[in-house]
This record gives C-alpha cells, structure tokens and sequence, in this order.
C-alpha cells in the first residue's frame, strides 16, 4: 500500500502542519515516509507545496513523479490547478473552494471552480466555512485533513492521537477545536 | 520500527547526527536550505544536559574560523552555511586545509539547484576538490544522519575539515530516521603540532606538500569506507554513476526500485579510480547522474570528450536545475507515465511582502523622494526587501550578494552617478555591509544608505540579528558623523516625515547619509506579542 499526496496552498494556510499529521501517523503505523516541503522566501504569501510519500515499502524519490499523485490535497483551488500535471489518471483532488486572490490577474472563480468540477474525481469544500460552523475559524486546514481521511485507510482514532500531539502544548481548547474542524471536514467529504 | 525513528528533515538529521557524534559547538549563519540544521540545535534538548555552543555568527567567515577555533582547543564543531555562504567563508575554508584540524570538524555547504532562493546554483562539490579536502554527499535523510557521524570521525582520522554537501531536495525533505548510539564530546587538548596553524610561507609550503601528499589517504577512504559502492546488473547496454540523491530517482525509474543496470552509487569523495575502472569495464554507455553541475561527467569526459558518457553536457538531462524523477526516467528511455496538461488558468504565484510590513512603508517614501528623479538608482541587497523588485513596487534596481549594495552604490556614485541608494536590511548590514559603508566613509561618497532595520534576519525565519540594539553605534562608530545619520519610522502616519528624511539625505547631504528605518518584522511581531 502507498499514497502519494501532494499538499498544496499559499505561504500561510498551514499546509505544513497537515504534512505532519499525515506523515507523523504513516510513522507510526510503521510506514516510511518522505515529505519535501517548501521554506524560505516563497513562504511570504507565495505557492506552497509537499510532495507526502508514504508507503509500506522503501520510498526513493522524494519527489513524486508527474502522473504519479494519488491526491492532490489544496487549501486553494488556483493551487490545486497549478499540480494537476502531477495527479495519476484515476486520482482524487481535495480542495477548498475559497480563493486567495494575492497575485495579478487572477481568474474567475466560476472558471477555477468549473475546471475542477470537471474532474473524474474530486471533492470540493468550503474549508473556511466548515472551520467557522465547528467553532474552529482558525482550523480549516484541519477541515481539509478530515476530507483527506476519507480516502486514507488509518484508523480515525490515529488522527485524533496525531492531532492532540501536534496541539498538546497550546492546551485542551485549542485540541478540541481542531479536532472538531478534523471531524467537519470528515463528515462533509463522506 | 516505529518507535525507534523520528521524522528528520535532511537538515535535522545532520544535526541529530552531529549531536550524536559529540560536537562542542556548532556554528553558522542563516541562508535557505541549511537555516534548520542550527535551529534544531538550538533546541535540542541536549543543550540543557551539557555545554554546547549554539549562537547565530555574525557571518559564514566567521562561522568558519569559530568552528577552526573550536577544532583546534580539540572539541567537535558543525559550520553550517548556504552554498553562496562558502563563497564567504571560502578563504577561511581553503586554509584550514592546509592547517589541518584537531577536533572533529565538518563543514556543510546546502546548494540549492533550481535556485528556489538563492542568486545562482554553484555545486559545493567543486571547493572540496578546490581545497584538497574529502567531500561527502548524503543521499538521503538517514545518510545524512550517518553521514555527519562518519564525517567527524573521519575528520579526527585526517585531521582535516571535511566538507558535507546537501542540495535543497534533501535538505528540506523529511524521512524516518533511525538514531545510532552517541559519541561523548571531546575534552579540551591542544594540538599535537602547534606550528601548524601557523600559516607563514615556510609553514604552509610544507603544509601544502603534505596535503598533496596524503590524496591517497583521502581516495583510500572513500574507497573502503562503504559509502560509494558499485552494484553489476544483467544490462550492460548502459552502466549509472548516480551521485548522492541522484540514486533516488535512478530507482524510483524501475518497478519495485530494481535498475538492471551497473550501478555506482557516489556520496564520497574523491572519487577512487578503480570504482570508475570497474563501472566503465562493465558497460557500453555511461549515464551519469548528478544534482547540481556536471563534475562527475566533466572528470570522465576529459578535455577532449567521451562519446560513451552521457548527461547533463551530452543533452539526456537539462544542463541547469535540479534533478526531478521525471527527468532522469526521460534519460533512461522509461515509458512516460499518463498525465494532464497544465491548466491554462494557472499563473505564477509569486511571494510578496507580508500585510503589514515595514518594508512596504520604507518602499513607498523612497518612491516617492524619488519620483522626480529618473537617473536615481537603487542598489539593494539579500533579504525580504529585495522583492521591491516585484510589483507593485519595482523599486530596486539590483540584488547581486551580500553587502554588495552599499560597494555598488559606491563604484556607481564614484563613476557620477546621483543619487545612489543603497537599500540593506540590519542583518545583512553586519553580515557584509559594515566593510562597505567604512569603505564610504572613507572617501565621504556622495550617496545614501538606506538600513531597513526590522531587527531580525526576516526572509530565513527571523533570526536574531547581530545589529539588534546595537547599529545606531555600529554606523556612528563606523565613522559616519551623527548630523549624516537619520532614523525613521517606517509606519504609514510617519510617511511624510519619511519622505522629508529621505529628501533630506538624498538630496541636502555633502557627501555621504545614512537612514535607518527602524520597525520590527511583522513576523516575529506576531511571536512575540503571543
């Protein structure tokens, strides 16, 4: 078994952070992983991406191969566009809705939103939205880990014990409300 | 085998390796990709447990003659830097190999191929062959763990520096690691040979020859110390000599990662002939695979060429960036997998000054004195601010190395340019800059520095800065009298005031001004105010 996720958003949406929960758990489960992630000067409000290889076997390339993406996972849906080269034919994009609309000339949202809509296999949610309904507005990119889930085969209790991990130390509120945008975002791409 | 690895980024695990292995110190500048290796240290728990050095310098150079420093009272150091930082520290570098060390010593120069944040895509490797020293080129994030451990050792073995190259790819790439035992630090001693360090012509002659003279030594190494390895295969069509993460890719070409090709596999150099020999003796065309330039195939090629080797000089691979699957399987012939075209709504994303950056305010005064004035230039330096040269701004006209700014603003303002801005931020100002505004000072350029002091080493994350609290004193005491010095608040109620400033220095000034635009980063505003 292997998944080859490519995570993707703009410098900011904590894209990162969704990397080390996913690949934190494949750890866990005893899988190997390689996770290359963007730092540095694109971070200032530029793309962000991951490339998140995990699989039973040895990985080799940190890099995932074009056509070779079993998801594309975006907090932005210009950014999900940008990766499209990378998905594998039979592969699924998840992808937030809301734009961030930063750079010039930056397209329709009907015609983004169309686009994606087009494709064979796709989910697409309003991330910000599910965040603010959980009581969570600051964890819509935990949202989108939740829609992420539904296609990963890790127990959903690993992703709870991943999350209180990563949030521990800024205290139980903090877990709790990312945990309730994790469980939004799950409920909302079943 | 879960519970006994962690998830390292490339950098990370140099420094959980050179941790392991004992070091005393670790030294280093910030620049993208190696900025994590000492960011890791610092907040290692091991820092509680022993003395352990830890601080920013002020600069690669310096960086690098404290790591000498260190090695030479006989403890273990780590010097960590960006490929361009080599350049830097190069002098320091060169000569300590013909020093020579006491104390384990590692040097680690991260390139960064494609140029993801960097002025250009100089392979390290070259400055280990350069200075005469081993070079070693992890391949991935567990090699590099290995790597720095076997690399200190082999340093105390030579008793020389030996140079860790990382690419950007490793660099920032995470991985499950598996930890090994740890070395206790060293205790302080001093050298066997005093005189050594000692770098007077009669000296580094002799020191000179002995380096030459022990290559063997180093070749020996990279042969027998498991690292480079060949590996035969039923296609002798096409023999790989693949080097450091290269390999990666090799397999990720194949099913279940078997290439039925001789492969020799490179992470240490130089590279012992025989290895070479054996490879070439087993195949008819040689592919050679290297991230970076193309050092490996130009040494096999000769002056006079190879029609048997092939790579980035004979066209199989693109001749700049970085190595990617996808190019190395075009390479090796291997089907291309189905894929979708890009869409045609996509555009480039460029990164931007963050909301609220003092920056922006500085940008928008200095437009504004200069409007009127279109023979004005503006020479600006490594940092958050050089993306002014992005809209909406486009307000600098140059971005060449560290401290150049303000000796380019000087050659142009020496050859009657006017006005000539220099444009530093206040880590860069210390990193290179204070040599360059003395040089100034000497000669009262007519010219103004601009010092956009946001108190912290932005772009790399917000490090502490060496000017902190501190470059007020630095630019007085640099000789710059206090009438010629201004400082302004880089905020939008303080625009006009700004814009008088400005006007005053670039226009009302004999000779040389200084203006120094003092906000904290927007970034490490945040941090603190949580």
């Amino acid at each position: 078994m292997k998944y080859d996720i490519l995570l993707c958003g703009v410098g900011g949406q904590g894209i990162l952070t969704i990397g080390h929960v996913v690949g934190e758990m494949a750890r866990r489960a005893g899988w190997r992983v390689k996770q290359p992630e963007v730092h540095g000067m694109a971070q200032r409000g530029g793309a962000v991406e991951a490339h998140v290889r995990l699989s039973e076997a040895p990985v080799h390339s940190d890099l995932i191969p074009r056509g070779g993406a079993d998801l594309i996972v975006a907090m932005e849906p210009l950014e999900a566009l940008r990766h499209l080269p990378l998905l594998a034919p039979d592969g699924w994009v998840i992808t937030a809705t809301e734009s961030v609309r930063n750079c010039a000339g930056y397209p329709e949202s009907a015609a983004l939103l169309a686009e994606l809509d087009a494709l064979p296999h796709k989910v697409l949610l309003p991330v910000a939205d599910l965040a603010r309904q959980a009581g969570s507005p600051r964890g819509a990119n935990m949202v989108l880990l939740g829609a992420l889930s539904t296609r990963l085969s890790f127990p959903e209790a690993a992703y709870g014990a991943a999350i209180r991990d990563l949030f521990g130390r800024k205290g139980d509120a903090v877990v709790q409300a990312n945990l309730a945008a994790f469980a939004a975002g799950r409920a909302a791409a079943v | 085998m879960s519970f006994d690895t962690r998830l390292l980024l490339g950098d990370e695990a140099v420094a959980q390796g050179a941790l392991d292995a004992g070091i005393s110190g670790c030294y280093a500048y910030p620049g993208t990709p190696s900025t994590e290796i000492m960011e890791f240290i610092q907040r290692c728990p091991e820092r509680r447990e022993r003395p352990l050095h830890a601080q920013w310098s002020v600069n690669e150079k310096t960086a690098m003659e404290a790591g000498l420093g260190m090695s030479y009272a006989g403890r273990r150091a780590l010097v960590c830097m960006k490929h361009v930082g080599l350049n830097v520290a190069a002098d320091a570098f060169v000569n300590a190999a013909v020093t020579g060390t006491h104390g384990g010593l590692v040097v680690v120069a991260a390139d960064d191929p494609s140029m993801h944040s960097s002025q250009n895509e100089q392979d390290s490797r070259f400055y280990a062959k350069f200075a005469l020293l081993p070079c070693l080129e992890p391949g991935n994030q567990q090699e590099a763990y290995e790597m720095t451990v076997y690399g200190l050792a082999l340093s105390e073995k030579l008793r020389l520096p030996v140079l860790l190259r990382l690419t950007t790819r490793l660099a920032h790439s995470r991985a499950d690691v598996r930890p090994g035992p740890r070395r206790a630090p060293n205790e302080l001693s001093m050298p066997d040979n005093e005189r050594r360090f000692v770098l007077l012509p009669a000296i580094a002659r002799r020191n000179y020859a002995a380096l030459v003279a022990r290559q063997p030594e180093l070749l020996q190494a990279a042969l027998a110390d498991g690292f480079n390895a060949f590996r035969p295969g039923p296609n002798r069509a096409l023999g790989i000599l693949a080097a450091g993460p290269a390999v990666n890719y090799l397999h990720e070409s194949f099913p279940r990662g078997i290439c039925p090709h001789p492969v020799l596999k490179i992470s240490q150099y130089p590279v012992p002939p025989e290895l070479l020999r054996q490879l070439l003796d087993s195949c008819d065309q040689l592919l050679v695979l290297e991230d970076g330039m193309p050092l490996l195939e130009e040494f096999l090629n000769g002056p006079l060429g190879d029609p048997r080797i092939r790579g980035r000089l004979s066209g199989q691979l693109p001749r700049t960036g970085e190595l990617t699957p996808d190019t190395v399987a075009a390479a090796l012939g291997r089907p291309v997998r189905p894929s979708r075209p890009a869409s045609e709504l996509v555009m480039a994303r460029p990164p931007r000054l963050c909301d609220g950056c003092p920056h922006i305010e500085s940008y928008k005064a200095l437009q504004e004195v200069l409007a009127g004035t279109p023979a004005a230039r503006v020479f600006a330096d490594i940092g958050c601010y050089t993306l002014g040269a992005l809209p909406p701004f486009e307000a600098i006209h140059s971005c060449v190395d560290m401290g150049a700014s303000i000796s380019m603003a000087k050659g142009a303002a020496d050859a009657g340019l006017h006005p000539a801005v220099a444009v530093i931020g206040d880590s860069t100002f210390t990193h290179s800059g204070m040599t360059s505004l003395l040089d100034a000072v000497c000669e009262n350029t007519r010219m103004t520095v601009f010092i956009l002091d946001n108190g912290t080493t932005g772009m790399t994350g917000g490090q502490e800065s060496a000017a902190a609290g501190r470059l007020d004193s630095l630019v007085a005491g640099l000789g710059v009298p206090a009438a010629k010095i201004q400082v302004i608040t880089p905020l939008p109620q303080q625009h006009a005031a700004n814009v008088a400033a400005l006007r005053q220095a670039i226009f009302n000034t004999d000779g040389l001004a200084v203006v120094i635009a003092r906000r904290e980063c927007i970034q490490t505003a945040k941090i603190h105010k949580k």
